[in-house]
């Protein structure tokens, strides 16, 4: 059964591979969610088809019995029917929410309630019209200070760095975003335009960037391979180009790629 | 029957009104949504009136589509405008409450309309930053082509917009709770009436906030405040606090004030459809609800609850996870009613009599439909409550597919039905039954193949609001095929209600003449005498039966004095 289950996730489902830890609980819940309440849809509609299509005796009020037309406004009539077609059924879905709702409450506690463990990789996501700049601490591991009047693209400096700072001066600034497979990752998430979404569908990661506040998510990528990135959040007229790549490798050739920009940087 | 006085404060003129003004509305909105739809799969088409649309102007197609639609469409008809029409016969008063204000708030929202579509017209064209306009992309002239005098217009129209909703919102209640005639206790109003009395109060504080955040967000752009706009905003690669020195604000209150107004107004567009839905059913399967307290408690209970979900909007906007959580379960909370409605639908269905009319009218065509879609739609509704699978849906064409089936299609296609229904009472004719059920199966088939689909698009990572399916990941370009069906469904949809539109004028004119109470109905609106002595002394949904005939006994009892 699992395996069937995993054979259908893996084939005719419509949502890109999961490349991370938390993905696959989140992809089950979802699955189960779709199938339960899929094949409720399927239920009403075939009802509404049948009762369109019933054959209609025109003379034939069984329902309203030896009673007569008293039937429909006796009270205990009412009553069966009230039980029977509402409140029982009512129930039942009412069960069915309460437990989709508890199976996604835990899921959600799990990787939004607590922070990113100490040490996780540390990278600063940053969204501007319409870009994606990913920032990397250095070898320090510490971020440097930025200001917003020293913002200036065309220099070279879009996210405001500031020269003076000696803590910011390994930090690299790249367009993609590479991670270590097998990490955990703290992104801090923020933007310095407009509200944009961070959006990464292979890792079942969005959260938006919002001026003015830094937001932090944490999730591990597992698989290498290469994640489309896209804004999720209408920000100007540019903001379907807003897409970018996440490149999940293994840990090797991440320490390559870390080295290689660093030195980019130095030597400039 | 009055005449049709346009500029009276008739009710029943005023009704009419709103109805021609949200026609006006939903066929400008609509053509608008196949210039979008178009644009999606051929950007560099020529369109008429548009010429090839620039990204920008896909963006102020979609604002201004979400505009029309939402406000001038699903609150004006339904609320405004059938409220108007026959609220006051269905409790058998002879006006409203307050007549004058009735007009006044539909000529505001002519203004208001009026002015929201002035902003094609002036240089950077309409708003870009979508029906929800979250700052700092609205609040500031630089953030982008349309956000200047573009989003002036937009905020002075949703301002206006706002003022009448709450004029005709305290016109609604103080009709309802002063002008029922005698006998109308509160557990006989027909559930169509409790629909709107709980509409009335979602839109009393729903739209006074929004009126409030509108407000806020004008003096953000042109009075220095800072709401809305953090320090250290840059805009173009420009420090904005330069040029214009403000305090430390945050989008996030806007996003808390504008969903706030934003779910309940959903609640508005639908629930009184869903009085409409019940109705009907009663009507055309001859039959009450099976529990008429069960409709009662469920619309309330919607009402109630449908102001405290705002947040569910907002799971991954930068609100605290906790908040989250208590959002969501909310948000499950308020399933339990929804799922109660459709049931009792259902269980109506079931047990309706077996004389019901055959074949079904097209209102009740209709009616069938909005279930459909009703289900259809609501159904994803339980699956964007849970937090952890909304992080992956939220945004996608997921949502678009969900909000258009329940609130567009479940919303339209009750408002199509209550025209078909409440015809006569506008024109003392009746509109094509024939013409009525190809529109009927038509748009049936355009809508589930122009939404339904969208749910795989939202599954598939999709983000909505984008322009063109280009750019460098995969996910986007893989698109184009469904996309291009969907947009050939819209086409679809959209052409068969040219059926309707000539339908509705050729009935107008021509159609035949309605014998006085053509569904044999038994609620007030249908009793063409005066309503002078009337006196209430039946609940609203008395199908009886004499043998096998049946004998529908209308509320009111003037005629048969001896029961
Ligand atoms: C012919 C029928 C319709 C078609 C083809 C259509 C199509 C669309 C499309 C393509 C979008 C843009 C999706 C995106 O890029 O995010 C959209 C947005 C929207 N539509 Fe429709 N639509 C139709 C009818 C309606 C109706 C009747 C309503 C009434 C509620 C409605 C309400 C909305 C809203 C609120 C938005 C969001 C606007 C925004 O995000 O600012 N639509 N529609
Ligand atoms: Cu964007
Ligand atoms: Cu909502």
């Amino acid at each position: 059964m699992p395996v069937l289950g995993a054979f259908i996730i893996k084939t005719i489902w419509w949502m890109p591979p999961d490349g991370s830890l938390h993905g696959p609980a989140a992809d089950g819940l979802l699955w189960f969610n779709l199938v339960v309440l899929g094949l409720l849809l399927l239920l009403a509609q075939a009802l509404l088809i049948f009762v369109f299509l019933r054959r209609t005796h025109p003379n034939n009020l069984s329902e309203r019995g030896p009673k007569g037309s008293k039937g429909l406004f006796s009270s205990t009539h009412a009553k069966k029917l009230l039980w029977r077609y509402e409140l029982l059924p009512l129930i039942a879905l009412t069960l069915l929410y309460t437990g989709l709702a508890i199976a996604a409450q835990r899921l959600w506690a799990a990787n939004r309630f607590q922070g990113a463990s100490p040490q996780a990789l540390q990278v600063e996501v940053t969204g501007v019209q319409f870009q994606w700049y990913f920032r990397y601490p250095g070898p320090d591991a510490v971020f440097g200070s930025t200001r917003a009047e020293l913002v200036n693209a065309p220099a070279g400096n879009p996210l405001g760095l500031d020269p003076a700072d000696a803590r910011g001066q390994d930090d690299i600034v790249s367009s993609v975003l590479v991670l270590p497979a097998g990490r955990e990752v703290d992104l801090g998430i923020r933007s310095l335009d407009v509200i944009h979404g961070f959006f990464v569908p292979g890792m079942r990661v969005k959260q938006n960037a919002v001026p003015g506040m830094e937001m932090h998510i944490h999730f591990t990528p597992t698989i290498p391979g290469d994640y489309p990135i896209l804004c999720s959040q209408i920000c100007g007229s540019g903001h379907a180009r807003m897409q970018t790549h996440l490149r999940v490798v293994p840990e090797a050739e991440y320490k390559t790629w870390l080295s290689q920009h660093g030195r980019k940087r130095a030597a400039e | 029957m009055t005449p049709y006085r346009p500029f009276s404060a008739d009710h029943r003129s005023i009704g009419i009104n709103y109805l021609l003004l949200a026609l006006c509305a939903v066929t400008i909105g609509t053509l608008l949504s196949l210039f979008m739809r178009i644009h999606i799969i051929a950007p560099f088409l020529r369109l008429p009136f548009f010429g090839v649309v620039p990204p920008e102007g896909y963006l102020a197609l979609v604002t201004m589509h979400g505009t029309l639609m939402v406000f001038f469409v699903l609150t004006s008809a339904p609320v405004n405008g059938f409220a108007s029409l026959v609220l006051p016969s269905q409790i058998g008063a002879r006006s409203m409450a307050l007549p004058r204000l009735n007009a006044v708030s539909f000529w505001l929202t002519t203004l208001s309309l009026a002015v929201l579509l002035a902003a094609f017209f002036v240089p950077g064209g309409a708003p870009i930053s979508g029906w929800t306009n979250y700052p700092p992309l609205s609040g500031i002239a630089a953030a982008g082509p349309g956000q200047a005098t573009g989003m002036d217009l937009w905020l002075i129209s949703i301002g206006i917009f706002c003022i009448a909703s709450v004029l005709h919102a305290v016109c609604l209640l103080t009709t309802i709770w002063t002008r029922r005639c005698a006998g109308m206790f509160w557990a006989r109003l027909p559930l169509t009436v409790w629909s709107w009395l709980t509409t009335a109060v979602l839109m009393f504080f729903a739209f006074s906030v929004l009126l409030a955040a509108v407000v806020l967000l004008l003096s953000d752009r042109h009075f220095g405040t800072g709401f809305f706009i953090p320090k250290g905003e840059v805009i173009n690669g420009m420090m904005y606090d330069r040029l214009h020195p403000h305090a430390d604000g945050s989008p996030m209150l806007w996003l808390h004030l504008f969903w706030f107004f934003g779910h309940p107004e959903v609640y508005i567009a639908i629930l009184p459809a869903m009085g409409l839905a019940t109705s009907l059913l009663a009507n055309f399967l001859r039959r009450p609800p099976v529990s008429y307290r069960f409709m009662v408690a469920t619309t309330l209970a919607i009402g109630a609850f449908g102001l405290m979900v705002w947040g569910h909007h907002m799971f991954v906007s930068g609100m605290n996870p906790y908040a989250g959580t208590v959002f969501g379960l909310m948000t499950m909370a308020i399933a339990v009613p929804s799922s109660g409605k459709a049931l009792g639908w259902f269980a109506m269905l079931f047990q309706g009599r077996e004389t019901r009319i055959r074949p079904l009218p097209s209102p009740m065509l209709f009616i069938l439909g909005f279930l459909s879609f009703f289900v259809s739609g609501g159904l994803t509704g339980p699956i964007l409550a849970q937090p952890v699978l909304d992080a992956y849906l939220h945004n996608t064409y997921f949502v678009v597919g969900h909000f258009h089936l329940i609130m567009a299609m479940a919303g339209v296609f009750a408002l199509f039905a209550a025209v078909y229904y409440w015809f006569p009472l506008m024109t003392g004719r009746l509109m094509n039954d024939r013409l009525g059920k190809w529109h009927f199966w038509l748009s049936l088939l355009g809508a589930y193949g122009t939404f339904f689909p969208m749910y795989d698009a939202g599954l598939a990572g999709l983000p909505r609001h984008y322009a063109q399916l280009t750019g460098s990941t995969s996910t986007v370009a893989s698109m184009l095929r469904l996309q291009t069906g969907i947009t050939h469904s819209a086409l679809l949809l959209a052409s068969a209600q040219l059926l309707f539109l000539v339908n509705l004028f050729w009935s107008a004119r021509r159609g035949a003449i309605a014998p006085e109470n053509p569904w044999q109905a038994t609620t007030l609106e249908w009793t063409a005498s005066d309503l002078k002595e009337c006196q209430v002394s039946h609940s609203p949904y008395e199908y009886r039966f004499d043998g096998n005939a049946l004998s529908p006994v209308m509320q009111c009892s003037f005629q048969q004095k001896q029961e």
